[in-house]
């Protein structure tokens, strides 16, 4: 299983290196989202700041949405999907490989937000440990809930507006918690009283969220994939 | 498809007896708790007439969020278990979400009527109210799911994944929410609504309103596996007519003679 794991996720960051569809469009998107919502509250700097995790994870919500839909677009030509079925490879490696690609790339473009959130919205980073845990355990839930979706979604014409609709509302956990571990990271808890400790369990709610969908896939990814 | 799906008669005489005495029990339910519920139980000290909303409101909330949920949860894991796969698990599946949405986008609407007089607003970024409305989120998905043109198979084996996948997400959602909730918050409001101790007369047409809403569900429930089972049916007989038509049409000129003979008689039928 780790081995096919690997093999995937090594097609697939492959093929992002030499098409560099998520670093061109999917990152630039994500960018986007926060001068658009930038132009949403005011030139103002406080409301922005304020916002600012909460409008980062929003961002990457809607960029995840876009690099899943990428990673099973890739799958769609050229009967890719079917000689992956006949590859042989365990449909939990190829489940895993996928998130983890996916995963991999969400992480670039969260850097890439993350600076964007400092040098637009003028947040200060208190605790780098705290965003860095937060962000890969929201990273690995939206990975591979996303996995799940687009995998369930992929054969199907209307894939391109069923993913979000079925994605979105499952990863709102995702939201609130990253949100809610980043305000604390960034400072912009402000009137809530135990700043210190409020972190945490968001934290291990996202490692919750991340650990039932990646054993969610691993079970479920096989007849999955034989149904389309 | 497996013969023995066609031959499924969902309705057996004892069955639609069972079926109807349900109907007209759920309706001799409700009628009662109306009853009760409007002129024999006394108006709330605090709520007034408003109090009344609690025979309604919770009992409807009780069959969206426990019954029917659990119901297609249930159901979609039994269908995913090989040994007990079955397309009566798929058919209860769907029944039961539909029927769970009607009651779910009840819960919202009533809970809405009920909180614009008390709080003074139709809506609350509460927990419940938040985790309701994201579970009638995912209801939709299902449902959308569920539309989506396929055979009858990866179809069932789609939305089995679509229910189990929603259904792992609803505790993470009611805990995340919570949270976020009393981290803003505090105080919930809705706890604050239900401590007044009940009257005699109220907690019993609570209870009936209890058992008119299950037994309201239970008979929708029936009666929407019956009409998946009969548009299933409908659905291949239509096939089958089409195909008989087609062939009808063939038949003619294949079986007699090449000719212009045979190419009229193709006009005139």
């Amino acid at each position: 299983m780790w081995r096919d794991t690997v093999l995937v996720a090594g097609k697939d960051l492959r093929i992002e290196l030499r098409s560099r569809v998520v670093m061109h469009q999917v990152v630039p998107v994500g960018v986007l989202v926060l001068v658009l919502f930038a132009f949403a509250l005011g030139p103002d700097r406080a409301p922005m700041a304020k916002a600012a995790p909460g409008l980062f994870w929003v961002a990457v919500l809607f960029a995840s949405v876009l690099a899943v839909q990428r990673s099973f677009a890739v799958e769609a030509s050229d009967g890719a999907r079917d000689g992956l079925r006949l590859s042989g490879l365990d449909p939990a490696g190829v489940f895993l490989g996928k998130s983890a690609a996916v995963a991999v790339q969400l992480v670039v473009l969260e850097v890439v937000l993350t600076a964007g959130v400092v040098v637009l919205y003028g947040s200060h980073i208190r605790s780098y440990g705290s965003i860095i845990v937060a962000g890969l355990a929201g990273t690995a839930g939206l990975a591979a809930a996303g996995t799940l979706y687009g995998a369930l979604a992929a054969g199907l014409r209307v894939r391109e507006t069923l993913l979000p609709f079925l994605f979105l509302p499952v990863a709102a956990p995702v939201l609130l918690a990253g949100t809610r571990a980043w305000q604390v990271a960034l400072g912009t808890a402000g009137n809530v009283g135990n700043v210190g400790s409020a972190g945490d369990p968001w934290v291990r709610l996202l490692l919750v969220f991340a650990a039932v969908y990646l054993a969610l896939g691993v079970v479920i990814f096989g007849p999955l994939q034989e149904a389309s | 498809m497996n013969p023995t799906d066609t031959e499924v008669t969902p309705w057996s005489p004892t069955a639609t007896w069972v079926v109807r005495g349900l109907g007209m029990a759920a309706a001799v339910a409700v009628a009662a708790t109306v009853w009760l519920g409007l002129w024999v139980t006394p108006p709330d000290q605090a709520q007034h007439n408003l109090v009344r909303l609690v025979y309604v409101h919770p009992p409807i909330a009780w069959v969206a969020l426990y019954l029917a949920f659990g119901v297609a949860a249930a159901s979609s894991v039994l269908w995913l278990w090989p040994r007990t796969r079955s397309r009566f698990w798929d058919r209860l599946a769907v029944s039961a979400v539909e029927v769970g949405t009607v009651f779910t986008a009840l819960t919202l609407i009533t809970g809405s009527i009920w909180g614009r007089p008390t709080w003074g607003v139709w809506w609350a970024w509460d927990a419940r109210l938040t985790s309701t409305a994201l579970l009638l989120v995912l209801l939709l998905g299902y449902l959308a799911v569920r539309r989506v043109p396929a055979d009858p198979d990866s179809r069932a084996r789609r939305s089995a994944v679509v229910a189990l996948v929603a259904a792992v997400d609803v505790p993470i959602v009611h805990f995340s929410v919570d949270w976020w909730h009393t981290l803003h918050q505090g105080a919930t409001v809705l706890n604050a609504n239900l401590s007044p101790t009940i009257h005699g007369s109220m907690a019993w047409t609570l209870l009936l309103g209890f058992v008119a809403f299950t037994l309201l569900f239970a008979w929708m429930l029936a009666i929407r596996y019956r009409i998946e089972v009969l548009s299933e049916r409908l659905l291949d007989s239509e096939l089958d007519v089409a195909l008989h038509e087609r062939w009808a049409e063939g038949t003619g000129p294949v079986a007699g003679e090449p000719g212009g003979a045979l190419a009229s008689t193709g006009r005139r039928a």
